[in-house]
């Protein structure tokens, strides 16, 4: 797995320079070469670097979630980490979850239940619950779970709690709610 | 962001000799070092990145405790089998603080790092002895709301923001920490944060020259576990007070009683003599109100943050209400 490899020059034992290094970090299954500059921040590369404006930067301190992206299966804000620290990582952004040919069942979902207003919040909210249907599904528990020895279960205090570090000043919250409410019963549905 | 360098320690007694310098920094989550860079309240030429060391797993240890590797994640760790089995007011604390995106990120000894909350340790324009030494406090006349009311100095009223460590305190676990040679120490948790004093830069036990490497939970403790945590809305925001509790009870009588606090002061508070009130004795609200007695019998508050002292009381009589309704 982690080779030791080293990302920038460095004058102590044990350290390589940067241009020894084939440092590439896949995007919705496309690799692409690690930023120049380490001060890059993955949503940042992805916006600026790569294009991919679909993430979107809304306070840029991991306080309101709209940068949400999905690496290496884990949810997170891709304003507080530095690309250059995801070498070999694989992220999925809402491009890489379905656009407007080919819509996810939750994209489908929040439009059904116009779970939005202004839409800034939107990719970040639902990559955001694309994995926490996942952690769901493994089972793991939240602060609204009463039993942390058990299953956990769905509900929609579960799915407030969870999606806790998704804001929306629009307010669409009780939308949005019910969007991911029928996504779950359907993906539940479908595997029974 | 200021400019600086990048680089990958190669091993932890690597990144403990890279630490030497006072204008390095490990990174390994990244939550908390790199907002404060965006500040500027961070200003490093250089981050170490330490996210792919091999302390990334929870062991067993031999005497049948938990060994919780320094980069294995909040989540990683609120989510394993054995911590919710036998240590459920650590998986509780850590499930109660931030959100799962930054637990997904946040690991252990980034945690027991992480940097107050004040709003004026955050802004690079106001006077604050802690980021700027000399320059003054000030949250003591000022904005003080989430401020400390325990263990307080005339130079900070900081509070130590996390969830995590209240839990570990509750549970007397251990900090290991390993030193540039390779050589190995540990501190309890109880004693690895430090009060402001007249050297409030200084936060915790670690020097420069190491680094966290695990830190290692007693065999289980057994008990009722309790994580109580009172903050301004139900979910994402730092504790006003929050109670970390251990108890057991028999016959009505208090056998065991490891309280440890949150949001009251620069450290998880933790003092002997609060659970020691409680032992032994028939469970009762002028029980309680002793214990409380003795947890804030030196509390000052600073004008916005007054209301921590009653609320601090009220949240421990609440837990120990919990406990003995829970025992009945």
């Amino acid at each position: 797995m982690f080779k030791g490899t080293i990302i920038a020059k460095e004058a102590a034992k044990g350290f390589e320079e940067i241009q020894d290094m084939a440092g590439t970090i896949g995007i919705n299954g496309t690799a692409h070469s690690l930023p120049a500059d380490p001060r890059t921040s993955l949503l940042d590369f992805l916006r600026h670097d790569l294009g991919l404006t679909g993430t979107k930067k809304g306070c840029d301190h991991g306080q309101c979630g709209a940068c949400t992206v999905i690496v290496n299966g884990m949810r997170i804000n891709s304003c507080l980490t530095l690309a250059a620290m995801h070498e070999g990582d694989r992220v999925t952004t809402i491009e890489g979850i379905g656009g407007p040919d080919a819509p996810s069942d939750l994209q489908h979902a929040f439009m059904a239940h116009d779970a939005l207003q202004c839409g800034y919040c939107t990719p970040g909210q639902i990559c955001s619950a694309q994995a926490m249907l996942a952690e769901i599904a493994e089972g793991w528990p939240s602060d609204a779970t009463a039993d942390l020895t058990s299953e956990a279960t769905f509900s929609d205090e579960e799915i407030r709690e969870r999606m806790s570090g998704n804001l929306c000043r629009c307010g669409a919250y009780a939308n949005i709610v019910a969007a991911i409410r029928d996504v779950a019963r359907g993906r539940a549905d479908a595997t029974v | 962001m200021q400019p600086f360098e990048l680089v990958r320690a190669p091993s932890p007694s690597d990144a403990a000799q890279l630490t030497k310098d006072e204008h390095t920094r490990l990174i390994a989550g990244g939550t908390n070092l790199l907002d404060l860079m965006k500040l500027q309240v961070e200003t490093p030429s250089r981050l170490a990145d330490i996210s792919r060391l091999d302390c990334a797993e929870i062991t067993d240890t031999p005497d049948g405790g938990l060994r919780i590797g320094a980069l294995v994640t909040n989540t990683a760790t609120a989510v394993h089998p054995r911590v919710r089995q036998d240590y459920p007011v650590l998986a509780r604390a850590i499930l109660a603080g931030a959100t799962q995106q930054l637990r997904n990120k946040a690991t252990t000894g980034g945690n027991l790092c992480q940097r107050t909350r004040c709003f004026y340790f955050t802004k690079i324009d106001q006077p604050c002895n802690k980021r700027d030494p000399g320059s003054g406090c000030s949250a003591i006349e000022g904005v003080a709301k989430l401020h400390a009311v325990l263990g307080t100095s005339d130079q900070c009223i900081a509070t130590y923001p996390g969830d995590m460590a209240v839990a570990m305190s509750a549970l007397d676990a251990e900090v290991h920490i390993m030193k540039e040679d390779g050589t190995e120490r540990s501190v309890p948790v109880r004693d690895f944060h430090l009060l402001p004093g007249d050297t409030p830069w200084r936060e915790n036990e670690l020097g420069r020259g190491e680094m966290i490497t695990a830190v290692t939970l007693p065999p289980p403790v057994g008990g009722a576990h309790y994580y109580r945590k009172v903050r301004e809305r139900s979910s994402y925001a730092f504790a006003l007070v929050s109670v970390a509790a251990v108890i057991e009870i028999e016959g009505g009588v208090f056998t065991r009683a490891d309280l440890a606090f949150g949001g009251l002061a620069h450290k998880p508070w933790f003092d002997p003599a609060i659970g020691a009130v409680l032992l032994g004795k028939a469970a009762d609200d002028a029980l309680f109100d002793e214990a409380a007695d003795v947890l804030l019998q030196s509390a000052r508050g600073f004008g916005e943050n007054d209301f921590k002292i009653p609320l601090a009381r009220r949240t421990l009589r609440a837990v120990l209400t919990q406990a003995v309704e829970d025992a009945a």
